[in-house]
């Protein structure tokens, strides 16, 4: 079983990460084992839960679905990195006031698909937010809030678009 | 969960991916999206000893008009299918097939040429390629081929591709001969694989009125994309009126037999194959898709 | 006269009431979560298990000599080696008489009971390694037949799982009151047989644990998944022969629990064991497939009943019997007979009934272990209730409103005891249903229901009442001989700039307990709620309790937590009076101020505490200010303070096709004291969301020879966004008078009476073809087949 160490050099969260790693080994382990990323979670490591969702070069991904080694020269950002950089705290004060979560596993995942959800402006529907959610499980809340917390920033984004810059 | 061990490579044409896939003296395996293999690989359910990674490969990637066909390349994402301007003007089944392929997060990087060399006989696209009477193009060793949706979906995930060629692009007709198109399917969970999908496409004249051309290939009704002809045939040459739908509705067990899976028995999935074939059927008649 | 329009204690204050966002719950926003899988410490092996791939197998050799030479690998260990070290573990509980279950051993000793069940354990370097290592230990099994049907468990020629105790019923229990063969004469009977299918809590993080024994000092530090750290204290004490005060427990950030991580788990024990003999830290989380084939499942229940009413709609009597297969043994230490016992004991208690025989038979078959799950035997009995009283009301030509209506339990007959021995203080049956009446629309959607009906479109409407048990008292487990704690402990303490800190025994997986925690201490102290922060989860730090279970947070916890707060506060007037010279009872806290008689504040409680710790030497000589104070809390009075609520669903069934859509779900509940309506509101609708799962999605399918043909994420399915519909909460309150708080549970009344409600909608679409269905999950085929769409 020849499963030689392999360089990669990501850039996560806007910084150039090298690392020697297997090549079996998955984004979603990559980042939590080798860079402490905790944040991006596995629920399923098939796909299903939605739970281990990064952006990759600004798309939604399953981190269990891919390869350490194929993100190489691609740019990762995660939960933390959102987070940090500002990009997505209205989502984040949405879903904080509106209570739009319990046990936080699957917080990362929906709001990386929330972010996606709204990438390209506009109010979508209750039933467009609920089908862009249709790959993210949360077993705590019903989903309503979380369509809720959605709903409330993309209609305040809207407003802002209208209204002009602040 | 945790992949078994193996050797991983990349390549950047398709010549090389073909070489290293043959010099290769274990299991070689073609990584593009790895929306599929990713999950067996997990699940140890496969365990290649190479993986060669095509997902960068020079010039599988995008859809294009060339000349009477719509060409998508191998390694063009879901996402991708759904959104094109082409792929709605030219092959509207594939934009309508493709809103009901999984998820977002698996649309983007899921690829359409990973979905036809895998072809799970519950997937939307192939029984879409299989309906668009398409062309898929495959390269060897001994250089590149085309070969007929008709003959390349061979049984349960069996197609025409030889162990090391790669599938590169699909061709369809680009040609506007269908009039009508709808994709439809039924499943309990949005996303979920269906419980049966059908794919059609029509062509009526006389005012629209009579159907004179059709081809519907239903998806997670056999072990492979599976054509209806003896539900078309029941259909061709009537005003799809409400005797004929149901003549094809009958009809469809020559055409289907599925068997006992998940949680269906095989009369209760031959039954929803009869009600969406139903559905589609009036939904062309009424140009309603 | 009626409690429930008293004005609870909730409305004259400032915290307690409020719908406040949980403040502690913002590092899930950031990624900083902080979950058992996310913690590495220094020297750390990744475990894995080989399992047992038949349902009945006997184990004739273990080989793991390659294995042992894999890269990465530490050790391996198998029944022998955990056998030395860990005493066995027995599911009984003595106030079930009768009850017999197998010994339990970390690992697979002679004889593997289900397919998955643990048979080695690998520890390795990478969780990776020790797969790889796996995949060659050879095991020789010789398979044994299976009992996977209850029922057939039942038969005499059946193969034993347990052969010590010569048959396959773990339990059995009768319940006779009143005069049952009276009630059914001449009445008009309804009856039913119905099938609740198994499912599982699918909580979104899997089961994890990280055991690190220092086998220098003989400590036990562990990380893990759980609601009740307290109770795994001392199971691991107890089972490792080690000092109770040398094992610490502590819960982190928990993804989700349901009731299903509060149950002691082979592999749980197989971790412990593998790091007191390896001496070296080790973890393991199970992956997907590990937890559909050992978390505990639920339901699982074959119940007959009837219903016997006048024909005026009065209801007489209820016979029921109910058959639940529980997996090979029952769980520890909890067992796996509270939820069958729940079920013939909660049918028919909202209503005036007391002819009543019930028969319960609790049966092991090689599947896997089956035990308490959000909401205990409440979504069957309430199915089975609901679905005749719907039945009923149609046989004497009722509306289903009416006819209950006509049977509540009233303001008048409180306090009750029901025909099968619960005491219910008081509920709000009436109101509730009223309440539901009109936020439904109920006239409007029946309208619409039937115009549609004319088009081909199938709407139904259902409700379903429920009652549920929260508060437990030690007549739960403890009476039992189970160490199951039914109080609360909470140290208060001030800080050094006069800021609390709250270590407290209830627990926090998500449903927002260090939130109502932190509102009820801040009231009950009289201080601003941004200065009081809640510990929770961990056993060296805060008080020893009960923790989470059986709906008890608020009502317990939050009990205790009100009259330490009141305690502290006391003691905070006293090293005020004494420094400020003036009588403790002129003074009180208001927004941490120390004010007097009136209201001019006369020091800050920061002031207070800088003076009390850091210049002691201004303090009244012998007056130490003791800034510290600590309560415990346990029930009293009532054995459970029940709540009650109904739940309103309407459906829409594509006849042709079998799949339900779920339009609306509305719930009227009644937990007494609302703590916090916005958190109440979420549990609310995120236990309808599980109760609806089971109606419609949720089933572990087994095969004939015990194989879990769906355990994966793919297979099994839980309803997701697109699925469910909005849910309308809306509250009455009657707080019980056991507690000053009055607070009862909400957690599991959303899970209680949903699959209930949506079991009579889709009856009331289907019921214009003369078809009905009385098995969960409504799957498409089983519609289709009720219709008779498909033969």
């Amino acid at each position: 079983m020849l499963t030689t160490a392999l360089l990669v050099t990501v850039m996560v969260n806007g910084e150039s990460v090298q690392r020697f790693v297997e090549p079996r080994l998955s984004l979603a382990d990559f980042l939590r084992r080798d860079l402490g990323l905790t944040g991006t979670h596995l629920g399923c490591e098939m796909g299903a839960c939605g739970a281990c969702l990064v952006s990759l070069n600004g798309s939604a991904v399953h981190s269990c679905l891919m390869l350490a080694v194929q993100a190489d020269g691609l740019s990762v950002d995660t939960i933390e990195g959102l987070a940090e950089s500002g990009f997505i705290s209205d989502l984040q004060t949405a879903f904080h006031e509106r209570n739009a979560m319990q046990c936080g596993f699957c917080t990362s995942g929906m709001l990386i698909a929330a972010r996606e959800c709204l990438a390209h402006g506009g109010v979508p529907s209750r039933e467009e937010i609920r089908d862009a959610l249709s790959g993210n499980y949360c077993r705590c809340t019903g989903y309503q809030s979380i369509v809720d917390a959605i709903e409330t920033v993309a209609i305040a984004r809207a407003e802002k678009e209208v209204g002009g810059p602040v | 969960m945790k992949c078994r061990g193996f050797r991983y490579c990349r390549v950047l044409t398709v010549e090389e991916a073909v070489e290293s896939f043959v010099s290769c003296e274990g299991e070689a395996r073609f990584l593009a999206g790895g929306q599929s293999l990713l999950p067996a690989l997990n699940l140890r359910l496969s365990a290649p000893d190479l993986l060669i990674d095509i997902s960068r490969v020079e010039g599988l990637r995008g859809i294009t008009l060339e000349g009477s066909d719509l060409r998508i390349g191998a390694l063009t994402r879901h996402v991708e299918v759904l959104h094109s301007p082409l792929v709605a003007e030219y092959a509207p089944l594939l934009a309508r097939a493709a809103r009901f392929v999984a998820h977002p997060a698996i649309r983007n990087l899921g690829t359409f040429g990973g979905s036809l060399a895998l072809a799970d006989p519950a997937s939307e696209f192939p029984a879409c390629v299989l309906a668009l009477n398409a062309q898929i193009e495959i390269a060897g060793l001994s250089g590149r081929r085309r070969v007929a949706a008709d003959d390349y979906f061979l049984g349960l995930y069996e197609t025409a591709l030889e162990p090391g060629e790669i599938l590169t692009a699909v061709y369809i007709p680009a040609g506007r001969t269908w009039q009508r198109v709808c994709f439809d399917e039924l499943s309990r969970r949005r996303g979920d694989y269906a419980l049966a999908g059908l794919a059609a496409q029509a062509t009526f004249r006389d005012g629209g009125e009579v159907l004179t051309a059709l081809r519907l290939v239903f998806c997670a009704l056999g072990s492979k994309p599976m054509r209806a002809q003896a539900a078309e045939a029941a259909l061709l040459n009537t005003k799809v009126d409400a005797v004929a739908i149901e003549a094809a509705q009958h009809a469809l067990s020559q055409d289907l037999s599925p068997d006992e899976a998940e949680d269906l028995s095989s009369a209760a999935r031959l039954h929803l194959a009869r009600v969406l074939l139903g559905r589609v059927a009036h939904a062309l008649r009424e140009g309603a898709c | 006269m009626s409690n429930a329009s008293d004005i609870p204690f909730a409305k004259t204050t400032k915290y307690i009431g409020a719908a406040l966002p949980r403040a502690t719950a913002k590092r899930f926003l950031f990624g900083r979560g902080r979950y058992t899988d996310d913690i590495e410490v220094p020297r750390m092996l990744s475990a894995a298990f080989l399992r047992c791939p038949y349902a009945h197998a006997r184990i004739l050799a273990i080989d793991t000599t390659n294995a042992r030479k894999f890269p990465g690998v530490h050790s391996i260990l198998t029944g022998v080696d955990l056998a030395r070290i860990c005493r066995p573990w027995v599911g009984t509980l003595t106030h079930f008489a009768g009850m017999k279950s197998a010994p339990q051993l970390p690992l697979a000793m002679e004889k593997a009971v289900w397919s998955g069940h643990p048979i080695a354990i690998v520890i390795a370097e990478t969780r990776a390694q020790a797969e790889d290592a796996l995949e060659a230990i050879q095991v020789e099994f010789v398979e044994l037949p299976a009992v996977v049907d209850a029922l057939d468990g039942l038969n005499e020629h059946s193969a034993l799982i347990n052969e010590a105790a010569g048959d396959n019923l773990i339990y059995a229990t009768q319940i006779e009151a009143g005069t049952i063969a009276q009630a059914f004469e001449d009445a008009e009977i309804v009856e039913a047989d119905f099938i609740f299918g198994r499912h599982t809590a699918v909580t979104m993080e899997p089961r994890s644990i990280l055991a690190n024994f220092d086998p220098s000092t003989g400590r036990l530090d562990v990380h893990q998944s759980t609601q009740t750290p307290y109770q795994f204290q001392d199971v691991y004490a107890r089972h490792f022969n080690l000092s109770e005060a040398n094992v610490r427990v502590v819960a982190p950030d928990v993804g989700g629990s349901f009731g299903m991580k509060l149950h002691v788990y082979h592999e749980d024990m197989a971790v412990v064991g593998a790091s007191i003999i390896s001496g070296r830290p080790v973890k393991f989380t199970a992956d997907r497939m590990e937890s559909f084939a050992s978390d505990i499942h639920a339901r699982d229940h074959r119940v007959r009943a009837r219903l016997a009413v006048s024909s005026e709609g009065i209801l007489r009597g209820f016979d029921v019997d109910d058959v639940t297969g529980v997996g090979p043994f029952s769980t520890y230490p909890r067992t796996s007979v509270v939820e069958g016992n729940q079920v013939v004991r909660l049918i028919g208690a909202a209503y005036r009934v007391t002819d009543y025989r019930a028969a319960l038979r609790v049966v092991a078959q090689n599947k896997n272990q089956m035990s308490q799950y959000r909401a205990v035997g409440h979504p069957v009995a309430f199915a089975v209730t609901e679905y005749l009283v719907d039945l009923a009301a149609r046989k004497v030509g009722l509306d289903p409103f009416e006819i209950r209506r006509r049977n509540y339990l009233t303001q008048d007959m409180y306090p009750h005891t029901t025909a099968t021995g619960y005491q219910i203080e008081r509920l709000s049956l009436e109101i509730c249903l009223e309440k539901l009446h009109e936020v439904m629309d109920y006239a409007a959607i029946v309208a619409e229901q039937e115009r549609l009906r004319r088009t081909g479109v199938y709407r139904g409407i259902g409700i379903a009442t429920y009652v549920e048990i929260t508060n437990p008292s030690p007549a739960f487990y403890g009476v039992g001989g189970g160490h199951v704690s039914a109080q609360d402990g909470c140290i208060l303490k001030v800080t050094q700039s006069g800021e609390i800190q709250c270590m407290i025994s209830v627990t926090e997986q998500g449903q927002g307990t260090e939130a109502i925690i932190a509102q009820i201490v801040a009231e009950a102290v009289g201080t601003d709620i941004a200065t009081v922060r809640v510990f929770t989860g961990d056993t060296d730090m805060t008080p020893a309790g009960g923790a989470a279970w059986a709906c008890r947070g608020a009502g317990v916890g939050g009990e205790t937590a009100l009259q330490a707060g009141k305690k502290l506060k006391k003691r905070i007037v006293e090293v005020a009076g004494a420094i400020l010279h003036c009588p403790a009872h002129h003074l009180t806290l208001v927004d941490g101020r120390i004010v007097d008689a009136q209201q001019h504040t006369r020091m800050t409680l920061r002031e207070l505490a800088h003076l009390s710790y850091f210049r002691s030497d201004l303090l009244p000589a012998g007056r130490p200010a003791e800034l510290t104070v600590a309560h415990h809390h346990g029930p009293s009075g009532f054995p459970f303070a029940f709540t009650n609520g109904i739940h309103g669903s309407l459906v829409e069934v594509d006849v042709e096709t079998g799949i339900v859509k779920i339009l609306k779900h509305w719930v009227v509940e009644d937990c007494g004291t609302v703590i916090n309506p916005l958190l109440v509101e979420e549990q609310i609708r995120g236990g309808v969301v599980q109760g609806l799962g089971a109606a419609l999605f949720e089933e572990c399918r087994y095969s004939a020879s015990g194989q879990l043909l769906n355990g994966s994420m793919a297979d099994y399915l839980v309803p997701m966004a697109c699925e469910m519909p909005d849910i309308e909460v809306y509250h009455v309150e009657t707080p019980t008078r056991d507690t000053e708080l009055g607070a009862k549970g909400c957690g599991e009344a959303g899970t209680a009476a949903s699959s209930a409600a949506a079991l009579n909608a889709v009856n009331n679409a289907l019921s214009v073809f003369g078809a009905s269905i009385t098995q969960i999950p409504m799957t498409p085929e089983r519609i289709l087949r009720a219709i008779g769409a498909v033969g």
